[in-house]
């Protein structure tokens, strides 16, 4: 049994080998070979054939259902205050390889130990938050008479998230060196530290203070606990990837990020193709529309194949296009004919677009077969 | 103190603001100042801003004193009777106009029974809110208010008697409809816009079915016999202008016959409906190229004139004929002249339109579709007591659209046609629905409209009940017969050789990038190539240089002008545009090569 399975192997993918292997005591030796016959030709009538123009099917594949995308550029997700970009623009995003997305977010997993218990999840989620000093502050005043800028702070904020007066002074002080850092009671006193400064520098003080980083990790403005299915993850907006995956209590295989550029820098350029496919399927299972994975795949690996995360525009993967023609075709073409006369480019017509502009025959499809006629060797002959 | 301004210019102050406004108010109503004058107070600032500047939207209501309308009985049986005018309503201070600023100084309601103390002013009708055209639509407020936008811009499309003395007017791409009919359903719109004097539609029954499958995406399906009887039938009528233009050195266009030794001269079977003076006669029934208008022209440059050239005289032929695809009865010729003086000529073709497979109906709800399938008579459905309809319309088209009112319509305009009486529609003040079912019951029809129908091609019963009734139908003015095009080879650009666009020059149909793309996605690489042949040339190519040679097809001999003649040179296929991009290469100083190789080598 054995033997027949492995004289399919590298015919057949290893994944459906053994998924027969597994169920072939149910099977007897004819059936199993028929089952291996089936499957093989089942297998190579899914395979594409030579000159399938992949491309422009992939790009139809997205184009039709592209067209019935709602131009709806906000999702809630799940709970209010929390929205994630979705539909035709969060698919433009991804595609064009935006450096600076609409709606940055992570999703948190935890570890078992504690996605299951609200308050650890809750603990979690205000270390991870970002706090800035003036989330601290219920008011901030200017003293003219001592020339001093007066907050005071939210005592039972301080308390949730876990620190205490003293800490935030000394915080303040490293930062903000060209002041005076006191304590009042309830209340932070900051002072410049030249004497008779003017009301401008005062004011200017107080906005600085207002940005203060006093906790948390940098880039996450808002944290979401939510339950989805058993289990209590953590939704973000802004992202830091790096960061967040060297807090102890996360899953660091399921937690991810929508920032592809981020997972690119953080988990190399494998991953980002994983989060390219996983991306574009969620926004086109979110509109109630089907994409064949391989359409999805396919449109991963070109963006990513390179090794660097690159767009479909004209300073992504179009712009390195091989011909002159192809190029100058997709967007200024001005720019692209005048480099290529100043270098002498040569434009050896191997591809679809600058066929169709000579009027030859496009090379894919019944255009890519050639004949040969073998010549009679013409010594032979004599 | 209140500051005060006159058109937004500052003008003063006043001490009491409410007195200042009121006596302004009650001055404006007693006619002593301009109705134009609004006066609008804006509390919050203390400020009183005067309009009587022009271009300001403004809109009529009734004035309310103390709870009461100002309008009474006496005042409306003397409008009936023609003793008041709505002049007179503004001059004794009934009725008075506002701007958008002041009316957020009042208290409107929207009937008389809504009336209290706190009301400044009472509308005068609540459909209003609708302008004319679409006040004309029954039932609209049972409709989706997108339905009814577009249900008023399609009636601007129908075909009806656009113009009493059409007859004798020369407008262009203009359609009358045959027999036109005043709705049964109707508002009371119809009756102050005199609708009746110029009718767009005619009324039909209409059964929501599907049949066949030939009205599947709102498409109709019309009766054979209905339209032999003479439904929707119009008349298309299209003017051809000539002008007898005068040139230089006393030349000048002629409207003749042309002579056989004019330039350009079509053949004697294309004249063929001319007459001595070179117009075609009335009731001419002309077929595509036959000319309406002969005409000759000079030469075009004055070098052809030379004394000692053969072709001194010859003139150019200039008729106007008929396109491809026209055709039409001469309707009448006019003779005149412009204002420079020249001889002007105007001949008006008629073209009698049936309708026919394409051409574009609607109904007054926004609900427009084309003729999908004509079937003769005795294959439509029928009902129960016989009655077979004009036209079938698909059931899939009323659920997303949500336009009840075309139901209400329908249901409305059976009654109207049973008991032969019209019936109110009016927006916001119909007959309700509940009593025109109450009236069908009386006639002996069910009460939701329905009724049992037959196959007419088998003649079985249908298994469901079919909505029947009848309503109001436009005949739009898209018109296949003004749209279809096809062509096989034709006119080409000068510049690109390529195909020409538009319908009216012959042009042809452009396969678009997308469309390409269909071509490259089934991978039809010789088809496409076959598509995108229609510039296709031939070049000779310099293999030594890569520039084009010059063959010389008389002694079929190749040189390169750079080259000279020992060097090898090939005839290649190439699209004239790349030919044309290449040489505009060469004139930026850019020297684009082609390098070749052989087919056959490997």
């Amino acid at each position: 049994m054995e033997e027949i399975i492995k004289k399919y192997k590298g015919i057949i993918p290893d994944a459906l080998l053994d998924e027969i292997n597994s169920n072939s005591d149910q099977l007897n030796r004819k059936q199993l070979e028929e089952v291996l016959e089936k499957t093989k030709a089942a297998y190579e009538f899914a395979k594409i054939q030579p000159g399938e123009a992949i491309g422009i099917i992939t790009a139809e594949s997205f184009g039709e259902p592209g067209t019935q995308m709602i131009l709806r550029t906000f999702h809630f997700a799940g709970v209010a205050e929390l929205n994630v970009s979705l539909g035709l623009p969060r698919l433009i995003e991804i595609f064009d390889a935006r450096k600076t997305i609409k709606t940055p977010s992570m999703e948190i997993h935890l570890k078992k130990e504690c996605n299951n218990d609200v308050d650890k999840v809750k603990k979690i989620a205000a270390i991870i938050k970002q706090t800035r000093f003036q989330e601290l502050v219920s008011e901030f005043s200017i003293n003219l008479a001592k020339m001093q800028v007066e907050a005071l702070l939210k005592k039972k904020k301080i308390r949730e998230i876990g620190i205490t007066p003293v800490t935030i002074i000394k915080i303040l002080q490293e930062t903000l060196k060209s002041c005076i850092v006191k304590s009042d009671g309830d209340k932070i006193i900051l002072k410049t530290k030249v004497e008779n400064s003017e009301l401008t520098e005062i004011y200017k003080l107080k906005e600085k203070a207002k940005t203060v980083f006093i906790k948390g990790i940098k880039g996450v403005t808002h944290v979401l606990p939510v339950k989805r299915g058993n289990e209590f993850i953590i939704l973000t907006a802004g992202t830091n990837l790096k960061k967040v995956l060297q807090i102890k209590e996360i899953d660091q295989i399921k937690t991810t990020s929508n920032d592809i550029f981020e997972i690119a820098k953080v988990l190399g350029i494998e991953a980002a193709r994983q989060a390219v496919i996983n991306e574009t399927t969620n926004v086109i299972k979110d509109q109630g529309l089907e994409i064949d994975i391989r359409h999805i795949m396919f449109i991963s690996d070109v963006l990513t194949i390179s090794g660097v995360f690159k767009g479909i525009t004209r300073s992504g993967v179009t712009g390195e296009k091989e011909s002159v023609l192809a190029r100058a075709s997709f967007e200024t073409p001005i720019k692209h004919i005048i480099n290529a006369a100043l270098s002498g480019e040569k434009d050896e017509l191997n591809s679809v677009i600058e066929n169709v502009i000579l009027n030859q025959p496009v090379p894919v499809g019944t255009g890519l077969p050639d004949l040969v006629a073998k010549m009679k060797d013409e010594e032979n002959e004599k | 103190m209140t500051d005060v301004y006159l058109d937004d210019k500052f003008i003063g102050t006043v001490d009491n603001a409410n007195e200042f406004i009121n006596t302004v108010k009650q001055e404006r109503r007693k006619n002593k100042l301009s109705p134009a004058v609004n006066i609008f107070y804006n509390e919050a600032s203390k400020e009183i801003f005067i309009d009587i500047s022009k271009g300001r939207a403004r809109r009529p209501l009734i004035i309310v004193e103390n709870g009461q309308s100002k309008l009474t009985e006496t005042h409306l049986t003397n409008l009936k009777a023609g003793k008041l005018k709505w002049s007179d309503l503004i001059k004794e201070g009934i009725i008075e106009y506002l701007d958008a600023a002041e009316e957020e100084n009042t208290l409107v309601a929207l009937s008389e029974e809504d009336l209290t103390q706190e009301h400044t002013h009472l509308e005068i009708s609540p459909i209003i809110i609708l302008g004319f055209i679409t006040s004309l639509v029954p039932y609209a407020n049972f409709g989706q208010s997108a339905r009814l936008n577009r249900g008023s811009k399609t009636q601007k499309q129908g075909l009806g008697l656009y113009a009493s003395n059409y007859l004798l007017r020369m407008d262009t791409d203009v359609s009358v409809l045959q027999y036109p009919q005043s709705p049964i359903v109707r508002s009371f719109l119809h009756d102050i816009g005199k609708y009746d004097k110029h009718p767009a539609g005619q009324n039909v029954t209409i059964a929501i079915m599907s049949y066949e499958g030939y009205n599947m995406s709102d498409s109709i399906i019309l009766n054979k016999g209905s339209i032999q009887r003479g439904l929707a039938r119009s008349f298309y009528f299209r003017p051809y202008t000539v002008e007898e233009l005068r040139y230089q050195a006393g030349l000048s266009d002629e409207i003749c016959i042309p002579d056989k030794e004019v330039k350009g001269y079509k053949s004697e079977k294309d004249y063929k409906y001319l007459e001595d003076d070179g117009i075609v006669y009335p009731e001419a029934s002309l077929k595509t190229e036959d000319v309406v208008i002969g005409k000759t022209s000079p030469p075009r440059f004055l070098g052809e004139l030379e004394e000692f050239s053969i072709a001194a005289n010859i003139r150019r032929e200039s008729s106007i004929s008929l396109k491809q695809g026209e055709k039409g009865t001469v309707d009448i010729v006019l003779i005149t002249e412009n204002e420079e003086g020249n001889k002007l000529i105007r001949v008006r073709l008629r073209e009698h339109r049936i309708p026919e497979l394409g051409d574009k109906f609607a109904s007054r709800h926004g609900q427009k579709g084309v003729i999908g399938a004509i079937i003769n008579q005795e294959d439509m459905p029928f009902t129960a007591s016989g009655i077979i309809p004009d036209v079938i319309f698909s059931p899939h088209s009323i659920p997303s659209r949500m336009t009840i009112s075309h139901l209400i319509e329908m249901l409305a305009g059976k009654v109207g046609s049973l008991a032969g009486r019209y019936i109110n529609g009016t927006t916001f003040d119909s007959e309700k629905e509940v009593d025109l079912r109450k009236e069908l019951l009386k006639f002996g029809f069910r009460d939701n409209g329905t009724e049992k129908m037959y196959n007419g091609i088998t003649g079985e019963e249908f298994k469901a009940n079919i909505f029947v009734g009848n309503m109001y139908y436009l005949k739009l003015k898209h018109m296949v017969a003004n749209k279809l095009h096809a062509r096989a080879a034709g006119r080409i650009q000068l510049l690109t050789r390529q195909p020409i666009e538009g319908r009216s020059k012959g042009g042809g149909l452009r396969l678009g990038e997308m469309e390409k793309d269909c071509f490259v996605a089934h991978g039809a690489s010789l088809l496409l190539k076959e598509r995108f042949d229609s510039d296709k040339t031939i070049v000779h190519i310099c293999e030594s240089c890569g520039m084009f040679a010059i063959f010389d097809g008389f002694r079929s001999r190749k040189t390169c002008s750079k080259c000279g003649n020992n060097v090898e040179i090939s005839a290649i296929e190439l699209s004239y545009a790349f030919k044309l991009l290449l040489d505009e290469l060469k004139a930026l100083g850019i020297y684009p090569r082609l390098i070749l190789k052989s087919k056959y080598e490997v």
